[in-house]
Order: C-alpha cells, then sequence, then structure tokens
C-alpha cells in the first residue's frame, strides 16, 4: 500500500520518456505484488 | 475504392473469427453470459483492454495531445496503467470469486445480496444504463464520423455530399447500420465468448495499425532531423509557428523560408519565458491565441487554446480510471474468467499495452501541432496526419480499420452487457414464472437486438450532435460510483443505507456538475478539479457517515461475501 524540452532517443519530450518509464515501473510493481501478495485462497473460496 | 475493400476484408475477417467460437458455445445462459466461466489469461487480457480502450486511445489521444501537448499521457494514460489494474486487483479477482461462488452474472446481483435490498437495484439500473448509453451512441455515431472522410470519392454516384471532404463517401447511416449488424451477428450467436473472441482480434488490430501509423508518419517526418522539431514553436515576437513545409508531390518535407503564423501568445509578457521553445513537449501552461472557422456561421473567429496541463487538473484526473471499477460491461468480463490466476497476467500487461497504443498516438498528435491547421476539430487530427503525409489508400483502409476495431471492442461488450442486465435484474428478478434455460436464451437474445435497434435509432437521430462531449461524463459517473463497490467488497460495516446515501449522492453532484457544464464538455472547479473528484468524495463521505449511524448488516449476510 511519483519543464525540459530535451529529448531521449533524439525524438521522445524527457516528460512523456518519463512516464513511458513510470508504465513499466507500474506493471513491475504489480508482477511484484502477483508473487508476493496474491491472495491464493480466493480460487478455494469461490469453489465454495 | 480500395479503402472500402480494405475495412470489408477487416468487418469479414473479424466475423469469421469471432462466429468460430460458436463451436465451443455450450448452449447455455450462463455460456452465453459469462462464457461459462472459461476464459484463459491471454483472451482475458485481450477482452479487458479492448473494452477499456474505446476509439478515443487512437482518435482521441492524438487529438488531445494536439490540443495539450505531451503531458496528455500522463494525464489519461500513465495514471490508468496503475489504477486500471489496481481496480482489476482490489476489485476484479474478489468479484470473480465472489460472482463464481454465488452464480452472479450481473453487478446488481451482487449489490442486492450483499446490501440485502431489492431497492438498491432498482436505484442502480437506471443509473447504468443512462450512463453506458452515451458510451454507445459516442461508438455508433464516431464510426460514421470517421469512415466517410476516409472513404471519400468511393462511390460519387451513389452518395452525393454538398461537402468536397465527404462526396462519395459511405454515409453515416449506412456505417452504423453495418457496424451494428456486424456486432449484433456475433453477440447474438454466442454471447460473452464470441466477444472474447472478437475482442482478440481486434484488439491486436487496433494495437498493430497505432503501432504501423507511427512508423509511417515517424520516416516522413524524420527528414527533419527529429519528427520532434516538427511541432509548433513560439518565436521572439511571440508568434507560434509552423517551421516545416511538406510537399505532397514530391514527398519532400523542409524548413519553409517563411514559417507560418498559426498563433500567438496571449500573455506577450510570457515571451521572454517561451521564445524559441515547443509548446507541446512541456506539461507547464501557456494560453495561446488562434484563428479557426466556426462550423456554423463559417466565420473566421478568435479562439484560445491552453497547451500544457495545469497541476490540479492533473492530480484530480487521477479519479477517472476509477471509472473501470465500476462499467457493467468490464465486470462482465471479469466473471468469465477461469480462474483468479487469469488476472494475473492482465494485471502486469495492461499498463505496458496502454504505453504500447498511447505513446505513437501522443507523439503524433505533438507532431501534428507542426502541421495541420489549429482550428481543426481534435478528432479529424490522426487520420488527417495520415492523409497528408502519407495518402495510402490501403493504409487509410487499415488505420480506418483500426479505428473501428477500437470501437466495435467495446461496443460489442456494452449491448451484451445491458441485455445480461435487462434479463436478470428486470424480467428474472421480478417474474414468478420459472423459465428454462432456453427460454432465458431466448429472452437475453431478444433484448440485444432490441438494445442494437434502440441504439442505432439514436445515433441515426442525434448524429448532428455533440455526444462526443458526454465520454468523460460517463468516465466520471461510474468513476464516482467506486466507494460502492470498494466498500461492499472491503468494510464488512457498510449498510444498505451507505449505499443508497453513497449512490444519492454521486447523483446529486454529478448532475450539478454536468448542468454546470452545459450538460457536456470538460470543465474544472475550485480553481481546476476535475468534478470526478468531488462526486468521488461525496459519494465516499455518504458512505461512511450513513452506514455508521444506522443498523450493522446482520452476520450471515456479510459473512457470505468475505474469505
Amino acid at each position: 500500500l511519483l519543464s525540459s524540452s530535451n529529448l531521449v532517443f533524439g525524438f521522445m519530450p524527457v516528460g512523456l520518456a518519463y512516464h513511458a518509464l513510470y508504465s513499466i515501473t507500474a506493471a513491475l510493481f504489480w508482477g511484484i505484488v502477483i508473487k508476493f501478495a496474491w491472495p491464493d485462497d480466493l480460487e478455494e473460496w469461490a469453489e465454495g | 475504392m480500395a479503402t472500402v475493400w480494405v475495412i470489408v476484408c477487416y468487418l469479414g475477417a473479424l466475423l469469421a473469427f469471432a462466429l468460430g467460437s460458436k463451436a465451443l458455445f455450450r448452449g447455455t445462459s450462463n455460456d452465453y453470459f459469462v462464457a461459462s466461466r472459461s476464459i484463459g489469461p491471454f483472451m482475458l487480457l485481450m477482452s479487458v483492454f479492448g473494452t477499456t480502450m474505446t476509439a478515443f486511445a487512437l482518435v482521441g489521444s492524438t487529438g488531445k495531445a494536439f490540443e495539450r501537448g505531451v503531458g496528455t499521457y500522463g494525464l489519461m494514460a500513465s495514471s490508468s496503467g496503475l489504477i486500471h489494474a489496481a481496480c482489476f486487483f482490489l476489485i476484479g479477482v474478489k468479484i470473480w470469486s465472489i460472482g463464481k461462488r454465488h452464480g452472479f452474472v450481473t453487478q446488481i446481483q451482487f449489490f442486492r445480496a450483499r446490501f440485502g435490498s431489492n431497492g438498491l437495484g432498482y436505484l442502480l439500473f437506471p443509473i447504468f444504463v443512462l450512463l453506458v448509453i452515451p458510451y454507445l451512441l459516442i461508438g455508433v455515431i464516431g464510426a460514421g464520423k470517421t469512415l466517410q472522410p476516409a472513404t471519400a470519392g468511393a462511390f460519387p454516384e451513389l452518395f452525393q455530399s454538398d461537402n468536397p471532404i465527404l462526396n462519395g463517401g459511405v454515409p453515416p447511416w449506412l456505417t452504423g447500420l453495418v457496424i451494428c449488424g456486424v456486432v449484433l451477428a456475433y453477440i447474438f450467436a454466442g454471447g460473452s465468448r464470441a466477444a472474447a473472441w472478437a475482442n482478440t482480434f481486434q484488439t491486436l488490430v487496433f494495437m498493430g495499425m497505432g503501432l504501423v501509423a507511427f512508423v509511417l508518419i515517424y520516416n516522413v517526418l524524420g527528414q527533419a532531423g527529429s519528427p520532434t522539431n516538427v511541432a509548433a514553436r513560439v518565436t521572439e515576437q511571440g508568434e507560434v509557428v509552423q517551421e516545416y513545409a511538406f510537399d505532397k508531390a514530391s514527398g519532400k518535407l523542409a524548413k519553409a523560408e517563411k514559417p507560418k503564423v498559426v498563433g500567438k501568445l496571449k500573455h506577450p509578457e510570457e515571451v521572454e519565458q517561451w521564445a524559441g521553445k515547443q509548446p507541446h513537449l512541456t506539461r507547464d501552461e501557456v494560453e495561446i491565441t488562434y484563428k479557426a472557422k466556426n462550423p456554423k456561421t463559417k466565420k473566421v473567429v478568435d479562439k484560445t487554446r491552453d497547451v500544457g496541463v495545469p497541476w490540479l487538473m492533473f492530480l484530480s484526473y487521477m479519479f477517472i480510471p476509477l471509472s473501470v471499477g465500476m462499467f457493467p460491461h468490464l465486470f462482465q468480463h471479469w466473471l468469465t474468467a477461469k480462474s483468479a490466476k487469469a488476472f494475473k497476467l492482465t494485471l502486469i500487461a495492461h499498463p505496458l499495452c496502454i504505453m504500447i497504443v498511447w505513446v505513437p498516438c501522443v507523439l503524433i498528435g505533438i507532431w501534428a501541432s507542426g502541421l495541420l491547421p489549429w482550428g481543426m476539430p481534435p478528432a479529424a487530427i490522426l487520420s488527417n496526419v495520415l492523409k497528408t503525409l502519407i495518402g495510402n489508400p490501403i493504409l487509410t483502409g487499415m488505420l480506418t480499420a483500426g479505428i473501428l476495431a477500437a470501437i466495435m471492442s467495446s461496443l460489442d461488450s456494452q449491448f451484451l452487457c445491458l441485455g445480461t442486465i435487462f434479463t436478470n435484474d428486470v424480467v428474472l428478478h421480478d417474474s414468478k414464472k420459472e423459465y428454462t434455460d432456453k427460454q432465458i436464451l431466448f429472452m437475453a437474445r431478444s433484448f440485444v437486438v432490441g438494445i442494437v435497434a434502440v441504439t442505432y435509432v439514436l445515433a441515426l437521430l442525434l448524429q448532428n450532435q455533440n455526444v462526443f462531449d458526454l465520454a468523460v461524463w460517463c468516465f466520471s459517473g461510474f468513476a464516482a460510483l467506486t466507494p460502492l463497490v470498494i466498500a461492499a467488497l472491503y468494510w464488512r460495516r457498510a449498510t444498505a443505507a451507505g449505499a443508497f446515501a453513497s449512490v444519492i449522492a454521486v447523483v446529486v453532484t454529478w448532475f450539478t456538475f454536468f448542468a454546470m457544464s452545459g450538460f457536456g464538455g470538460e470543465i474544472t472547479v475550485m480553481g481546476g478539479i476535475m468534478p470526478a473528484a468531488i462526486c468521488w468524495i461525496a459519494g465516499a463521505l455518504a458512505m461512511v457517515v450513513v452506514s455508521l449511524a444506522t443498523t450493522p448488516p446482520p452476520k450471515e449476510t456479510v459473512d457470505k461475501f468475505f474469505v
């Protein structure tokens, strides 16, 4: 329970590159959540 | 004509693919509504992502970036990557387990059982229908407005128009009829499973076409050294200029001898801050005045555009992606999952899929600021960039197919969910008669046919109205209702009275802001806050205060919904 017009890779505004990296970070975060906090008991409970 | 053939081939392939799922159809109402809860990880990802991303993902994102610049991605896409996945994890997985345990196929069934209140279902039913219908109309009308200019010249004798840009193009009434007919054909036949198959195909098509458009445009604009050099720039005199000109005949992009002035800073004292800069590349706000033709009076008028994104708007926009927690059509997709584990791929891949679709489109929108007239409607930017820079009818057909795929991958789920709600939450819930499974299936299909017909007629009647401004209000309404589902899933003390109070608080605040906006269009209040944020807080407060002030729900009722 995160003003410059510099370019990354020669074409991507740095703000956009930052947020594209942010999207990848979000995916990694959910990957870690799945690994360590997945509610395994739900599957069995759903078959109740 | 080649454009039309590409689109016909796409629609034919879609029908063949979707109807292919008929071989797996088990002939039961449970299979029709929730695919017998048998959809695996990849199809779940494709159907959830395809349903979440409307045509706005391709067309709207480009238009919004053309208007506001790079901040569009942070405003709408990267926040969605985090918040959508949170909704899938915290709401979707739990709803799937409760739905499977109790056999629910609609949201209203869950809320009625969780709060022990029939009345709550009657309150929610019209709200869901009224919030989904504009969404359907946006899809059908949007398809018509996309296809007509894209196919202009294909049928000059058959479909004549006074507007040379539209003359000979497939008219909106025919596009709407074909789109509704194709979606109806596979939803009628295979229900939820057909929608999942169709969405898988459509999602791959619109993701692919977005990338193809990006690569083609990148290659043309790369003649400027970097495509981003093409974006509009502010001069030392405070004028906003387009420095490059594209010669369609030779396919050459070159620096113009005399940059074309498209606007000027509204506040000349800001020249020092902005001189030499490209306002679309940052999130900082700047007001720019430009000239545009009024579509009704045909007179040229001065307009002002806010390039950049105000901080409060950026912050409060985080509430909008919460809408996926309450979309009834997404709710139904969650229930189709084979297991809770099927959600894992969706959680990780959804933010990445958003990035794959949105980054190219936002860049195209930024680049377009240096190429196209500033008065052009935002929804027309993507197709006009392609028409200006590429102009190949086959590629135009492919991109148009991509836009139709994005539209139809949401339409099918919405048609099906309304049919499911009418069948289960109105007829079956209120009927004392016992229906056979075959009768339930017939009833559901009849409702789907009726909803498609009503949508088509409404789209014909409203095709010249600006229904696109309603999109943000549909999202805001669903987003503001999420305290209801969060409390239902995570707060044992939440009561039926609290649920009623929450929904009523949302309806009252939402309608107040909707009226303030002139019944459509994006507004911010209290210095830049999105109305959805205030509606959400009102709904959450009402839920907490009224629940605490009323008798707790019976333990045996609550125990049914908590592991």
